[in-house]
């Protein structure tokens, strides 16, 4: 046990304060008002669906709970059921394999729900664009709010995604710990 | 290319024969694939390892062909996948594994006169699962949606009580078309989306794609280039290793496991992005070689990250091998024994914790780990347990690698013009990823285009073996089974 607790005093706290809200990564006006954006801010649950990504967005959004990050440090939590989520986090183009999963996992979330795209291939449907089994941008597919480009998008980046999704643009200090 | 290729065309006798032989000799199947020859012609294409010799062989077939899934249980689904893309069928599984419902068992997306574009007409998406019948058996059916930040994939458990009594995987659920999109861009282009075939692979892939390129224009890279892309191998297996190392303590209760591990993992990472400009060292390695390069200071500084490293790995594994509650999970939980593992023809990671000295690296003619000369982990007991230990003990050996790396690292360039191959000029990459053997077949068109590329990822072996490890096991204890496999569902789906 000493020598457990001894790695945890040599390690210390890293965690570094969170990146602003990125209001340029909206893809338009917030579709919630301004004291339920308040609200989520502060609690906020995040459902995450892996849509047809590499799963190298999925290696950065792990990094978001690593002690650097430390995104639960922000009252910001990932979720294992849509049902309890505000948000979702989708990554990856739509494969049509996933299409009606996506949307299930949509509509089995409470109102009011935001929608986060992460990666170049959830912005545009990146690499592997449209086709035969891929519908392409997550918008294709549902409401987006926000959308964070990057391949993959380093974890302050979706950071800043994430907090400008439950932010409303003229109002960023949501994000100071 | 430094391996042995040697390349046959067979008819289906010789089809049997080739399997049967390569099974003899003790060797594995390595991937399977088709293609569309054009002019209504398709063909199969087996790549079979054989100790340090690798065996293309081809044979062309109409509508059905030799099943080979009785010496390499692996081969049952890569041949549904090809029934899926292309309609050659071989063994009587009539199910679906790609195609889910986005399209018809009558189209064929891979086929030359289907657009990549096409909306295909869409199918039933219902499977049907095997059974499980007897008192008190139920189903727990889970994903695709899997609670956690996972990719997606179902598994349908039929278990007494708690205890799993099988397990039935169903995935292709990220499947979107690569191997279909590979044809639509050019031979330099296509190390880019074979750097997205998986992206905890990124290196292993596009290291394996610029091989094959390399080897179809008959142009190797310059010496510098290959050690400074074992480097870059070198460091993603660290990532990745430091990566499960935490999510396995996490999983098996002891989060402190995940907080420091996790917080090494992005030091490694934090690392390349300031040295190489990207945290995971994304189109890095390109055909013809690599476009990063290290001088003394880089040296310096990932000689004195390895040393820290060093440190800490040895006094968590020391935390980790003494902590009674980690090893009670982890002892004797999902054990593959060596006997099925070999029946399965498992690969990787998963074979050298399973008894198993398969590693592409110290295989001869590996360049440049033929000078380097790594060496082999591996554990007896194929239980979560002995993922565990290989993975300290390649860690270990990786930070070494990396320092004898630095030391011996040749001068010269980093990158050399590539000849463009002739049309029809054909390469194969083989390269040992953290997780196992990494294959890239790749086959040259006219005007510097792709006529067929099939990346091939070590998880098509080893998913197979997955639904062995949890048999008898408790579904509390599936989470841990699978993370100390951690397969890719994105590098099998394509």
């Amino acid at each position: 046990m000493h020598k457990l607790l001894r790695r945890i005093v040599l390690a210390g706290i890293p965690t570094e304060p969170a990146p602003a809200p990125d209001a340029g990564l909206r893809t338009g006006a917030p579709r919630l008002n301004e004291e339920i954006l308040q609200l989520l801010g502060r609690a906020l649950a995040i459902r995450h669906v892996d849509a047809g990504s590499c799963n190298g967005c999925e290696l950065e959004i792990h990094a978001l709970n690593n002690p650097y990050y430390n995104l639960e440090g922000l009252g910001i939590r990932f979720v294992a059921s849509p049902r309890h989520a505000d948000m979702l986090l989708v990554t990856g183009p739509v494969s049509r394999n996933m299409a009606e999963a996506l949307r299930r996992t949509y509509e089995a979330m409470p109102h009011p729900k935001v929608v986060v795209a992460a990666g170049d291939c959830g912005c545009t449907g990146g690499i592997f664009g449209e086709s035969y089994a891929s519908c392409g941008a997550v918008s294709n597919v549902l409401p987006v709010d926000v959308a964070v480009p990057g391949c993959p998008p380093e974890p302050a980046a979706l950071m800043q995604a994430i907090l400008a999704a439950v932010t409303n643009a003229r109002r960023s200090s949501a994000a100071s710990r | 290319m430094s391996f042995l290729l040697e390349r046959t065309n067979v008819d289906e006798a010789g089809w049997r024969r080739a399997a049967e032989s390569a099974f003899q000799a003790g060797g594995r199947l390595g991937a399977l694939w088709g293609s569309d020859e054009g002019g209504g012609g398709l063909a199969v294409h087996a790549l079979f390892a054989v100790h340090d010799r690798l065996l293309w062989t081809t044979l062309p077939v109409q509508d059905r062909y030799p099943d080979i899934s009785h010496a390499f249980p692996a081969a049952g689904r890569m041949q549904r996948a090809i029934a899926d893309l292309l309609g050659p069928r071989a063994g009587d599984d009539e199910r679906g594994w790609l195609r889910h419902g986005a399209w018809r068992a009558d189209s064929h997306p891979l086929r030359k006169d289907s657009p990549l574009d096409a909306r295909l007409p869409e199918g039933d998406a219902r499977y049907a699962f095997v059974p499980v019948e007897g008192e008190g058996v139920h189903e727990i059916a889970v994903g695709p949606v899997h609670a956690g930040i996972i990719e997606p994939g179902h598994f349908r458990f039929s278990v007494v009580g708690e205890r799993v009594l099988r397990l039935e995987e169903r995935l292709g659920y990220v499947h979107k078309g690569i191997e279909k999109r590979f044809e639509s861009l050019s031979l330099e282009d296509g190390a880019r989306l074979a750097g997205r075939v998986s992206g905890d692979s990124t290196v292993a892939f596009a290291w394996a794609y610029a091989m094959a390129l390399e080897g179809a224009a008959a142009a190797p890279p310059p010496e510098r280039a290959l050690w400074l892309r074992a480097l870059l191998l070198e460091r993603e297996r660290i990532a990745n290793h430091l990566g499960d190392l935490g999510y396995l303590g996490n999983d098996g209760g002891l989060a402190f496991g995940l907080a420091q591990f996790s917080r090494l993992k992005e030091d490694l990472l934090r690392t390349n992005r300031r040295l190489f400009g990207h945290r995971y060292a994304m189109d890095r390695v390109v055909p013809g070689g690599v476009i990063i390069d290290v001088d003394l200071p880089s040296k310096n500084e990932i000689l004195a990250e390895c040393e820290r490293l060093e440190e800490e790995l040895g006094a968590l594994r020391a935390i980790y091998y003494d902590h009674p509650g980690l090893q009670d999970r982890c002892i004797n939980c999902g054990r593959l024994a060596p006997q099925v593992a070999a029946q399965l023809g498992v690969v990787g990671l998963a074979a050298r914790a399973s008894g198993h000295a398969l590693d592409a690296r110290v295989f001869p003619g590996f360049a440049p780990y033929d000078r380097l000369q790594p060496k082999l982990c591996a554990h007896r007991n194929g239980d979560v347990a002995s993922r565990i230990v290989v993975r300290f003990e390649e860690l270990f050996e990786s930070l070494d690698l990396t320092r004898r790396i630095l030391r011996g690292l040749p001068e010269g360039a980093c990158r050399a013009p590539l000849p463009q191959p002739a049309a029809g000029g054909a390469g194969v990459g083989w390269v040992e990823g953290w997780r196992g053997e990494v294959f890239v077949v790749l086959e040259a068109d006219a005007g510097g285009r792709i006529r067929r590329c099939h990346p091939h990822d070590p998880s098509w072996q080893n998913w197979p073996a997955l639904e062995h490890a949890v048999l008898g096991n408790i579904v509390p204890d599936f989470p841990l089974i699978n993370k100390s496999f951690n397969l890719s569902y994105s590098g099998a789906d394509l």
